[in-house]
């Protein structure tokens, strides 16, 4: 009887994620391809075997590392600065924080086309005319830098989000510590790193794993800014899975592909996630 | 702020100059507010810049160097709406708002079950739902392409639906169960002791105090909705495309002219941007599953 009111929603989530990745193990197993018809047949792990051969797959899993940990990292950092900021009193606290809030809500693909367009491009963009005083001429950043192209719209995109966590953990730190520390005649750097670092720790790891998660996932970005190129350099899994499955028609060896991107996320985030929640204590349900 | 009168006042024991202290006691506030100023204002200047090219003629978008006073025109957006953009602006609306309605309607129960009377294994049950947002999208994609061609599903707005549910539900279920945990156990208590049934208490006690938490999940569930690309992408063409499938549409059959694209992706983007400066306190709680209030 108590379990009612959980079971729709359960079986719901159960019935629509769990059995595609399923069927994914199971496609991995055949050659498959969907412009042959009748091709589809048992082949166990030779799709697999393949997949390990790659080269190019090798290099987009490397890519992926970079795109996301970069991504990551870089918005943590300028996230951590931009709460640092935020975190006094001053006249229009409420709309520079709206002002930063606005790019992680703007659609990716809009965003993407407007990184790719008029702030990136060569000729016409904003990005060159900005750096024009510097020397920087009509450089093509999307063909001369196509993986750092892509990461700036992400980290512009997922600095807020950081901003946003971080606010949110300075706003919850004890202020009599830090009185405390100041009376004691503690220096400003030495209260940020004695005391406000260890309190933003656990909120910097949720960050970090948080935006892992999601950009790990990133495909509107590649898509529209670079579709992976040229060749294979500024292609992620996702969007390396994708021209497999929807350019090349070969459904098992791209659910092979899937399946290890599943298993290596799996190793990382059980681990990683299991750890920040237990410090944010979820556990706290009991009540 | 304590940060930088502590640097003033550190600058006063060490000063050579008596009147030093004042004025980098004054100097340093306002350095700050005008450097966050130039940075929030820095980091909106390309939202900013969509909208200012969404209305420009094409001549003054495409520019160099740029074009910053300009006589606005509405000559883009009649384009874009003469491109057919009405169908997709429908299919947007209706997948985010059913979806929304359908997340809301399964994760609230399911939320309850999770906090307030808890059932055993709640924990596990928690980390399954969180669990199925880790794995990554793609690796999905496939199946779900052959299970719903085999359906006869492809191009269908409710495959968009149920998998927007889906895909929504894990993080509405953990931001709806933090709501439900601060309501205080008391209430519940003396509702149970005038002899209320349950769903006099849920609706009379329960519902006021976490009607905010659920309008806050919405937004959310609407922002996610509305932004996704991966499945439309995929899944529709003409008849079920939603807004995001309609700009890379409108760019590929139109070319990357910059004043036309600006006012297609300025009339994506707008209706999240609104929601989410709504919702700006609660994304944090939601991206974060409800672990970060």
């Amino acid at each position: 009887m108590r379990r009612a009111p959980l079971l729709p929603a359960l079986v719901f989530t159960i019935i629509v994620t769990q059995i595609p990745f399923l069927l994914t193990i199971f496609y991995s197993l055949q050659s498959w391809n969907l412009v042959r018809p009748g091709s589809q047949q048992w082949v166990w792990f030779d799709n697999y075997v393949s997949v390990f051969q790659d080269s190019q797959f090798r290099g987009v899993a490397l890519n992926t590392v970079i795109m996301t940990l970069g991504s990551v990292l870089i918005a943590v950092v300028l996230g951590l600065v931009l709460a640092l900021l935020l975190n006094r009193h001053f006249v229009g606290r409420g709309v520079v924080r709206t002002l930063l809030v606005t790019p992680f809500l703007i659609t990716p693909v809009a965003a993407a086309l407007l990184w790719k367009t008029t702030l990136l491009d060569p000729t016409y963009g904003l990005v060159n005319f900005v750096l024009s005083p510097f020397g920087v001429g009509e450089e093509a950043w999307i063909s001369d830098f196509p993986l750092a192209s892509v990461m700036v719209a992400l980290i512009w995109q997922w600095t807020p989000f950081m901003m946003l966590l971080l606010l949110a953990g300075l706003q919850s730190m004890p202020t009599d510590q830090i009185e405390a520390a100041r009376m004691d005649g503690a220096g400003a750097w030495a209260i940020f790193r004695e005391l406000t670092l260890p309190h933003l720790r656990r909120f910097i790891e949720l960050g970090t794993v948080l935006g892992a998660i999601y950009l790990v996932n990133t495909f509107d970005a590649v898509y529209m800014i670079t579709q992976g190129g040229p060749g294979t350099a500024s292609a992620n899994l996702p969007f390396y899975i994708y021209q497999r499955a929807f350019l090349g028609f070969d459904i098992g060896q791209s659910a092979a592909m899937g399946v290890v991107v599943v298993v290596m996320t799996i190793i990382v985030a059980t681990f990683a996630l299991r750890l920040v929640f237990r410090s944010f204590g979820a556990a706290e349900g009991s009540h | 702020m304590t940060i930088t009168t502590e640097r003033g006042a550190r600058a006063a024991s060490s000063g050579p100059a008596d009147d030093e202290p004042r004025r980098s006691r004054r100097t340093g506030p306002v350095l700050l507010t005008t450097l966050t100023w130039i940075l929030g204002i820095g980091f909106f200047f390309p939202v900013l810049w969509m909208v200012l090219t969404a209305f420009k003629t094409e001549g003054d978008a495409q520019s160099s160097p740029p074009t910053f006073v300009f006589s606005p025109t509405l000559e883009q957006f009649r384009t874009v709406f003469d491109a057919g953009i009405g169908p997709y602006l429908a299919n947007s609306l209706g997948a985010t708002v059913i979806s929304t309605v359908l997340v809301l309607l399964l994760a609230t129960p399911a939320a309850f079950a999770l906090s307030l009377r808890p059932v055993e294994k709640t924990q596990d049950v928690l980390f399954f739902f969180i669990s199925t947002k880790m794995l990554p999208v793609v690796a999905a994609i496939v199946p779900i392409y052959v299970v719903v061609n085999n359906l006869r599903l492809l191009d269908n707005i409710w495959t968009l639906i149920v998998l927007y549910t889906a895909m929504n539900l894990p993080i509405a279920v953990w931001m709806m169960r933090s709501f439900f945990l601060e309501v205080p156990v008391e209430l519940l208590e003396a509702a149970s002791m005038d002899g209320a049934s349950l769903m006099r208490t849920l609706r009379e006690v329960v519902l006021p105090i976490i009607s905010p938490g659920i309008f806050a999940t919405a937004l959310i569930c609407v922002i996610f909705s509305w932004n996704e690309f991966f499945f439309a992408v995929n899944l529709t063409s003409a008849n079920a495309g939603t807004m995001p499938t309609f700009l890379v549409q409108f760019v590929t059959s139109q070319g990357l002219y910059f004043a036309q694209l600006s006012a297609a992706a300025t009339l994506a983007a707008l209706p999240v941007i609104l929601a989410g400066w709504v919702a700006q306190n609660k994304l944090v709680q939601g991206l974060s599953f409800g672990a970060v209030k």
